[in-house]
Formats: structure tokens, C-alpha cells, sequence
């Protein structure tokens, strides 16, 4: 009976033990596995060519991903500009002004908004946002468009990121001391006064962290940007034109990958700079939170 | 101190005061209700573009030829595709996380130091976007000698979502307190014992939302399965086939110039909404249900 135990016991911690191993080393494998495929890249372009380069010729062997980095931080520009007030309105207004009763009925809002696949939401994009721009937009700022631009691409985005970006600000609220809040009304100062100086000001290291976790969302996001944005290769940045933000690059191309030399290595680059960029403001930002989160 | 205001003065920074208040509560309620206004909008839209495109045969009818053409059929093939990839990774993800999530709480109880590092690299790597899984299950994939299959789908599909398994259950489980597993541990139960017949039980609620939320997770996921599962007419019966999947259904009927398979696209979106709506009311549900009968 008691070897029984012992050996059901080593056989499960042996099962656990590699099972957490495998996802810690996991990030490792990935980076890994990208670099292998993107090396010979490197052999042929430096890193530097690479990433400031804007000619994109790749039956030339000409690889300058220049404009799909800017492509993806314009459209991610946007789609932050647009979606972080309303984010933190939104949380203000659920964890400061409203009942309980209506934070029970955002929650499930919340976790749909967030759980709805990126392709409904190109879907959506492509049913409202691109013609309405081409169509009302445009038109009033007296430009030709076909609606297929970067400014669909943000506001896409935007919807995308809030439910993220919001449920991260509500915890941060919530964290905020009671205690803060009532020092602050019982000396006069009013809700909303209360919130600016003091919420938002014991909250601002959560604030900053959630905004730079939810640009690194924003920046990763592929389907539904693809879908909308257009996707033609440009540095320009104008609203009503066509961007082309690197992971599309990635995920359009996969077809045609394997039958132009090094265009299969040129795409595991951009997978690998993706993965970089995102992985280190990712580690950035959650460093903040759990630091916040110890002296809590 | 205040002698040197003149009492119109006074008055005038109160009224400053009260309209800046009621100006931020209109603001802030404004974004909130502005969030359900845009979920209800973007689902009751989906809803009517699709309706009217969805019929009985959309279900369950595989394409027939000429499909593409607007000939008859339906998407049959992507929903069995989409079902056998996200049950598949599911299965995966929980053989690794759950018991990865039960080790950082219950072998690693004493080591906070360690406990937390590892939830960061896994917080991180819930950040990394879905393309970038795709590029390495595409290029591990290449260095195993598979072809675009199930296999390699929902092998995929299950690395993107055991970080998400893992974390969602260790929050949940975060909240045992502590004497009950001090309590077995001095009953002389071994720790296999006190993860899967204990705690396990006690965090089955997290478990049911861990496993909904990854299932939700990889069956909308579309830029992960671009690379890896292909995409076929035909309903998969081997896992070295390749299957289709409902967002890349959706994704590549869109792009159709024929009206009638457009129209199907939607339909297909209404398919996918439905069935994420009803995973994320199942999740509330569900772990609602469990909730009921633990120890506090």
C-alpha cells in the first residue's frame, strides 16, 4: 500500500515537473526554432539593412521590412489613441461611480468582447467600418478612399483591445485602499477629484502597464487587421491609405513561401521580430504589475 | 484663509467644480454603455447578414463541387475540422497545465520567489500573438518531416492555449487557503495526493472556466491554423490529414468575388458567434454551479 503511494506519487511529480518544464522552455524553443529558419538571412542582409531598408523585392532578394514595422505601429498608434480613454472612462465609471449590481451585469459584456474571434470582428470591419469610411468619412474630408486603411485597421483594433485593456484597469482600481478614497472625500473633495488625484495617481504604474500590455496586443493581432487594412506596401502614414502591418506580411504570404528562395526565411524573420518585440514589452510591463502587485 | 476670496470667486470654483464632476460621470457612463452598445451592435449585425444565408444544408453538408461557385453545400467540413482541433489541443493543454498549474501551488507552496517567476514567463507567453505560434508550429512541423495535417493543427493550437490553461486554473487555485493544505499535509497525505484529490476539487470551478476559455480560445483562432492544418474540402478522418477550420472558412469565403459565397461567410460567422457565446454562458454557468458546493 505504501509503495503503491510512494510510486503514484514520484510518477506524478515526474509528470509535473515535466510539464512545467516544457512551457518554461517553451519561449526558449520558439525563439529558438525561429532563429534557425531566419538564419540565412542573416548571412545574406545585416540586421540593420533589414530593418531599416524600405525596398521590398523579394524575387530580388531585396528584404527591407521597414515598411511593415511602420505599418504595424501606425495602425497600433491608432488603434491606442482610440481605445485608451474609452478604456479609462469605462474603468472609472465601473469601479468608482457605478453599483455592484451593473458590474455583474459588464462582467459577461467584458468576457464576450474579449472571447469573440478576431475573424468575426474582420467580418464586422469589413461589413461596417470599410464602408463607411470609403462612403461618409472620406468624402468629408474630401479624399478618395476605398475604405481599406489604415484608419479601419485602428479602429478595428481598437474594439479588440478595450475589453483587454479595461479588465486589466478594473483590477488595478480595485486595488486602490478604501481608505485612500475616503481621506481624500471627507476633506471635501469631490468624486471626480478624488479619481484624478488620487486614484488615478496610486494607479498610474497599472495604468502605464496595461496601456503598453495591450499596444503589445494591438501589435500581434493578424486576422482581423489583415482583413481591413489593406495591405500594400508603403512608409507613408495617411489615414485613408493602405497600410501593411507584419503579421499580415506573414500570414498572407504563407502560400507563396516555399517557392521563392529565402522568402521562407525572410517571413520566420518577421515572426522572430514580432515575437522579440513582443515578448520584451510584454516581460516590461508585467514586471511593473508584480512589482506592484509585492508591495501591495 | 480664505478672507482674501471674494465670495463670488468661491461661488464660481464651486460651479467649476460641479461641472467638471458631472461632466466626467456623463463621460465615463457614456464609454461604458458605449461598450454594450458596440458588443450588442457587432453581434446583432453578424447575426442579421447571416441569417438569412443559413439553412440546415450550411451545417450539415460538406462542399459539394462547385461550391465556390455557388454551388450547393455547406461548412460542415471546417466545423468537424474547427471541433477535432480545439477538443484535440484542449486535451493536450490540460495533460500539461492542470498538472503544471497544481506543482507552482502545491509542491512549490513554500517558494513564493519561484512561484511567482514562473507565473511571469507564463503571463509573458500568454501575451505572444498567435501568428508567431503559428510561424513555429509551421517551422517545427517542417523539422519533424510532417505536411499540413490535424495533427500539426492541434499541436499548434495546443501550445498557444496551455499557457492559458495554466494560468486561468492558477488563479482559482491562488485562492485556496492555505490550512487546507496544511491540513492534509499533517493528516501524512502525500502531495500527489493532496493536488489531485484536494486542491484539484477544490479548484474544479477554475478548472471548467480554464478549459472553456481555452476551448473558446482555440476554436476561434485562425492565424495559429493558417500555416498548420491546411485547409480541405473533405471532413478529416486520420490526424495526418488536413483539415479545415470554421475561421479560415470564413476568412477565405469572404474574399470570394461570387455574392452567394459571401453570403455564406456570414452565415459561417453566425455559426462561430454561436458557438462562442454559448462556451462563454457555459463557462459562467458552469463554474457558477461548482462554486456552490466548496469549502470557504
Amino acid at each position: 500500500m505504501l509503495y503503491r503511494r510512494i510510486f503514484i506519487e514520484k510518477a506524478s511529480t515526474t509528470w509535473m515537473v515535466l510539464s512545467i518544464s516544457i512551457i518554461l522552455v517553451l519561449p526558449l524553443l520558439i525563439g529558438i526554432g525561429l532563429y534557425v529558419k531566419a538564419n540565412p538571412l542573416f548571412e545574406y542582409m545585416s540586421l540593420g539593412d533589414l530593418i531599416c531598408s524600405s525596398t521590398w523585392l523579394p524575387n530580388e532578394k531585396e528584404f527591407g521590412f521597414l515598411p511593415f514595422i511602420l505599418g504595424s505601429l501606425h495602425v497600433t498608434f491608432i488603434a491606442f489613441c482610440l481605445s485608451a480613454p474609452v478604456c479609462l472612462l469605462s474603468a472609472i465609471f465601473l469601479t468608482q461611480f457605478s453599483s455592484k449590481r451593473f458590474m455583474y451585469f459588464m462582467h459577461p459584456v467584458i468576457d464576450i468582447l474579449a472571447g469573440l474571434p478576431s475573424v468575426i470582428y474582420g467580418v464586422w470591419g469589413i461589413i461596417v467600418i470599410v464602408p463607411f469610411i470609403s462612403d461618409y468619412l472620406a468624402p468629408l474630408f474630401g479624399v478618395k478612399s476605398s475604405g481599406y486603411t489604415i484608419l479601419a485597421g485602428g479602429i478595428v483594433l481598437a474594439v479588440m483591445c478595450i475589453p483587454y485593456i479595461l479588465n486589466m484597469l478594473i483590477e488595478v482600481f480595485n486595488t486602490v485602499p478604501a481608505g485612500l478614497k475616503e481621506a481624500s472625500l471627507s476633506l471635501g473633495a469631490t468624486f471626480w477629484e478624488t479619481v484624478k488625484h488620487v486614484v488615478i495617481k496610486k494607479g498610474i504604474p497599472g495604468i502605464i502597464s496595461a496601456f503598453g500590455l495591450g499596444i503589445a496586443k494591438a501589435f500581434g493581432e493578424t486576422m482581423a487587421v489583415m482583413m481591413v487594412v489593406g495591405n500594400m506596401v508603403q512608409t507613408k502614414f495617411h489615414l485613408f491609405d493602405a497600410g501593411y502591418p507584419l503579421p499580415a506580411l506573414i500570414a498572407n504570404n504563407y502560400g507563396e513561401m516555399l517557392s521563392i528562395p529565402m522568402y521562407d526565411s525572410a517571413l520566420m524573420f518577421s515572426a522572430l521580430l514580432l515575437f522579440v518585440i513582443i515578448l520584451l514589452i510584454n516581460l516590461v510591463f508585467r514586471y511593473f504589475i508584480y512589482r506592484t502587485k509585492k508591495y501591495e | 484663509m480664505f478672507s482674501d476670496i471674494s465670495f463670488t470667486e468661491r461661488r464660481n470654483m464651486n460651479k467649476r467644480k460641479i461641472i467638471e464632476e458631472k461632466l466626467f460621470r456623463v463621460l465615463s457612463a457614456v464609454a461604458t454603455y458605449s461598450l454594450i452598445a458596440t458588443l450588442a451592435f457587432i453581434i446583432i449585425l453578424i447575426f442579421i447578414k447571416g441569417f438569412h444565408a443559413l439553412s440546415w444544408d450550411m451545417v450539415f453538408k460538406a462542399p459539394k463541387g462547385g461550391y465556390y461557385y455557388g454551388g450547393e453545400g455547406g461548412v460542415l467540413n471546417a466545423i468537424v475540422g474547427s471541433l477535432y482541433i480545439s477538443i484535440g489541443a484542449t486535451l493536450i493543454a490540460t495533460l500539461i497545465g492542470v498538472p503544471a498549474a497544481l506543482f507552482i501551488n502545491v509542491h512549490l507552496a513554500r517558494y513564493k520567489r519561484t512561484q511567482n517567476t514562473i507565473r511571469y514567463i507564463i503571463d509573458a507567453l500568454w501575451g505572444v500573438p498567435s501568428i508567431v505560434y503559428g510561424a513555429f508550429g509551421f517551422s517545427l512541423m517542417l523539422f519533424l518531416g510532417m505536411n499540413a495535417s490535424l495533427l500539426a493543427g492541434i499541436i499548434t493550437v495546443a501550445l498557444l492555449i496551455t499557457p492559458i490553461v495554466v494560468r486561468t486554473f492558477d488563479e482559482v487555485l491562488c485562492t485556496i487557503p492555505k490550512g487546507l493544505y496544511e491540513a492534509s499535509m499533517a493528516l501524512g497525505s502525500t502531495r500527489s495526493e493532496i493536488s489531485f484529490k484536494i486542491i484539484f476539487k477544490q479548484g474544479f470551478p477554475g478548472f471548467i472556466t480554464a478549459l472553456l476559455l481555452a476551448f473558446g480560445r482555440g476554436i476561434g483562432d485562425a492565424a495559429s491554423v493558417l500555416f498548420t492544418a491546411g485547409y480541405t474540402d473533405l471532413i478529416p478522418i486520420h490526424l495526418d490529414e488536413p483539415a479545415a477550420t470554421l475561421p479560415l472558412a470564413i476568412f477565405f469565403q469572404l474574399s470570394s468575388p461570387i455574392p452567394e459565397v459571401r453570403e455564406r461567410a456570414y452565415a459561417a460567422a453566425v455559426i462561430l458567434t454561436i458557438i462562442i457565446l454559448i462556451i462563454s454562458l457555459a463557462a459562467r454557468f458552469l463554474s457558477k454551479k461548482y462554486t456552490k458546493t466548496n469549502l470557504k
